[in-house]
């Protein structure tokens, strides 16, 4: 059967018909329509005798990487999902379990974001899977997203080791017509590890899983230069010679047919999805005689670093580092063809009418009048320091309203108005979604709380989680409670609903809270208007 | 001009602002094209850019495998925009002979706006243009405003390379799930664009 796949849904379905029992994600682009794939293919197959398989979100990407290796230690393959800014969040789990190893199969699912459409940095998760000391896959394009899924099974099943997937945004978010195959497999049945001492970090035991694991590394190697999935062609002037590796390999290919005038087509193509390099064509690729390998690949100098120790020196290695490829920001088929040679083709300027439109938050959105109130509140003292975080309303570091005066990481809004509280400030003030407050944010305000530290801090809660297109969010309903729980005294502890009506008593609890020297936290609740508009659509 | 069918290859840039609705147009393309027997390519936007800003798809057919899932500068055959300030940001990514096809209405949602004469006029400066009032178009085929994408759609058939009847084809099986009504009411909406299009050709 032929469907039309964006590369995120593509890797669902791949994984589906691979028979995943589990599927573990915080939503983050360019990796949630995965996750939301696979919910809604359950829901289509509520009454199938297919067996089901889990998919509900969780809090954070350490929660999903910790849960979905519980179900590999049972005998189940899970896949965890995110974006590559998750792979920090859940690292410590990611790293320990490349030393326990698996049981069912396990892929983590790692999507990049250079040129940072939607992200904080442009980290390449390839780093990862080297630190981690595990296999990495790259596909191409979405065909090899859906077909690399069940290799990736196969491959952590048979050598008993994480697999990290690595994707792009470009490929995640691009359709294309995807075969699929015509039987999805069983999903294992439950058995638990025979030797129970893999999953049981003793440095005594973990000693002996880290020395299998760095005497695997031989084996990785060659299973990456026997792979299908990496092959090498010979070209008819073997001194030049270009590495790709994962979608980079489509940018040569789209040129190839126009590359005859500068004979870019004469060049050895080494096409690289899957890793650890493999050296044996590497080797090929020099013995044919390549005196310059062009390294075209998505993301940081990866592989342009590593094989400058693994060719002689005087090979010449080209690509991001020397400029022949931009140090930053994703490729593209410009920057493909100029550095092959090519002839630009005639393009028109940039009109200059045409202004930027930045993206806005909505008309209506309640983070809005938050940021309204809370600007008016500011105003009143000369120095407050506004703390934000990574959701729809970090928006209001834009015009109109120019609120906040920090963003990093998730849940950094509540910690950095703490430590800058603690360094004097005052006021310090932290914003922070519903969403981001459950994923990292409850234990910095538990850190507040012991400290008696002099923040405050507004949660904006909108009931989902937002940003990512509104998918459920893990403390709807409970956050008084789970801020009670870690002690937030309940006189400093206030519900409001921002709209323009109540502005005055917004402001004022603000005034008092801003007074009041400790923790405080205001909850400013109002469900978002898109998923408000969808449940009022789904009403009717 | 557009009618190589034995080896056919269109690169489309669909533009808009987020929430425009400028994907469901690469729907219906996009399904002709597979009944065609085409093969296609729909990189997309997602996530924070959706917001109210400026959104574009690349769309790319061919009969042709298709390994790119992005338009090089300088080529597009056709830029297809929801706002015309949004159609002339892709300017550098038409060919020389490329098309634009465009709706006439702005959408203001920043305050430094340029003079929507100024767009326009850019427009019409432009050898291949197709400058379509569309929600006008829609009201007077009798088709609700959220039409309007299909009038603009109607206005491209003549740039796509695929059949006319192939693509209301299209919309026909887009459509069906949700009846009769609106099935003819998009169908009437395309019919609108096409006339106006073709007519001016």
């Amino acid at each position: 059967m032929k469907k039309l796949l964006l590369g995120d849904e593509a890797i669902a379905q791949g994984a589906i018909d691979a028979g995943l029992s589990g599927v573990y994600a915080y939503p983050g682009t360019p990796s949630t329509e995965i996750t939301e794939y696979i919910q809604h293919s359950q829901l289509s197959t509520l009454n199938s005798q297919l067996s089901p398989i889990f998919c509900q979100w969780a809090t954070n990407e350490k929660t999903a990487m910790e849960a979905a290796l519980g179900m590999s230690y049972m005998g189940k393959r899970a896949l965890v999902c995110m974006k590559h800014v998750g792979m920090n969040v859940c690292a410590d789990a990611f790293m320990n379990a490349a030393i326990t190893g698996v049981n069912g199969g396990l892929v983590v699912l790692a999507a990049d974001d250079p040129s940072m459409h939607s992200s904080q940095n442009e980290q390449d998760s390839r780093f990862y899977a080297k630190f981690a000391m595990i296999p990495c896959l790259e596909p191409s394009n979405q065909q090899e997203a859906y077909d690399m899924m069940h290799y990736a099974f196969d491959l952590s099943e048979a050598l008993k080791t994480p697999i990290l997937m690595r994707v792009t945004t470009r490929m995640a978010h691009s359709r294309a017509v995807v075969e699929l195959i015509d039987t999805p497999r069983e999903q294992n049945t439950a058995s638990a590890p025979e030797n129970v001492q893999h999953f049981i970090l003793l440095p005594a035991f973990a000693r002996k899983n880290y020395a299998e694991l760095v005497e695997a590394q031989a084996d990785f190697v060659q299973t990456s230069e026997e792979s299908l999935y990496n092959t090498y062609t010979k070209g008819t002037n073997p001194k030049k010679a270009i590495l790709t590796t994962g979608i980079a390999y489509n940018y040569l290919m789209e040129l190839k047919d126009e590359s005859q005038q500068l004979k870019v087509d004469e060049a050895s193509v080494l096409k690289v999805t899957q890793y650890p390099l493999p050296k044996a064509l590497i080797d090929q690729m020099v013995a044919d005689g390549a005196e310059e390998i062009l390294v075209m690949e998505e993301g940081q100098p990866v592989v342009e670093e590593l094989i400058r120790g693994m060719v002689p020196s005087s090979v010449a290695v080209k690509g991001r580092l020397t400029g022949d490829l931009p140090r930053m920001g994703e490729l593209s088929p410009d920057c493909v063809r100029e550095a092959l040679g090519l002839d630009k083709l005639p393009t028109r300027e940039p009109d200059e009418l045409v202004a930027p439109r930045p993206p806005a938050l909505c008309q209506g959105c309640g983070h809005r009048d938050m940021y309204t109130a809370l600007n008016e509140v500011a105003a009143e003292h000369a120095d407050a320091r506004i703390f934000g975080d990574i959701g729809c309303y970090t928006l209001g570091a834009l015009a109109p309203f120019n609120a906040i005066h920090a963003c990093v990481e998730m849940g950094a809004s509540i910690t950095m108005a703490k430590g800058a509280a603690d360094a004097g400030q005052h006021p310090a003030i932290a914003v922070i979604g519903d969403s981001t407050f459950t994923h990292s944010g409850m234990t910095g305000l538990l850190d507040c709380v012991n400290c008696k530290s002099n923040v405050v801090v507004l949660i904006s809660d909108n009931l989902t989680t937002g940003m990512t297109g509104g998918q459920d969010s893990a403390g709807t309903g409970r956050l008084e409670a789970i801020c009670e729980g870690l002690g937030v005294e309940p006189e400093h502890l206030h519900v409001v609903i921002p709209l323009p009506k109540h502005m005055e008593e917004i402001k004022q609890i603000l005034r008092e809270e801003i007074a009041y020297n400790g923790t405080s936290v205001i909850i400013a609740r109002r469900e978002c208007i898109q998923t408000l508009k969808r449940h009022l659509k789904a009403k009717k | 001009m557009f009618n190589d069918k034995e080896s056919m290859k269109r690169d489309i840039i669909l533009a808009g602002v987020g929430g425009q609705g400028i994907l469901s147009i690469a729907t219906v393309i996009g399904d002709a094209a597979l009944n065609e027997g085409l093969y296609l390519k729909q990189a997309e936007v997602h996530g924070m850019s959706q917001r109210g800003g400026d959104v574009q798809s690349n769309l790319r057919l061919s009969s042709d495998p298709i390994y790119s899932d992005l338009i090089p500068k300088g080529g597009a055959d056709i830029i297809i925009s929801l706002e015309p300030m949004e159609a002339l940001r892709y300017l550098p990514y038409l060919k020389p002979e490329g098309w634009i096809v465009t709706s006439s209405k702005p959408f203001v949602n920043i305050p430094n706006y340029p003079e929507l004469e100024d767009v326009l006029s850019h427009i019409q400066a432009l050898e291949h243009h197709v400058l379509v009032d569309v929600e006008t178009l829609a009201k007077e085929a009798g088709a609700p405003a959220q039409a309007a994408n299909m009038v603009l759609l109607g206005a491209a058939i003549p740039m796509l390379g695929i059949d006319h009847d192939k693509i209301i084809a299209g919309v026909r099986r887009i459509f069906a799930r949700k009846g009769e009504a609106i099935v003819n009411s998009n169908v009437a909406a395309i019919e609108a664009g096409y006339n106006r299009s073709a007519k001016g050709l």
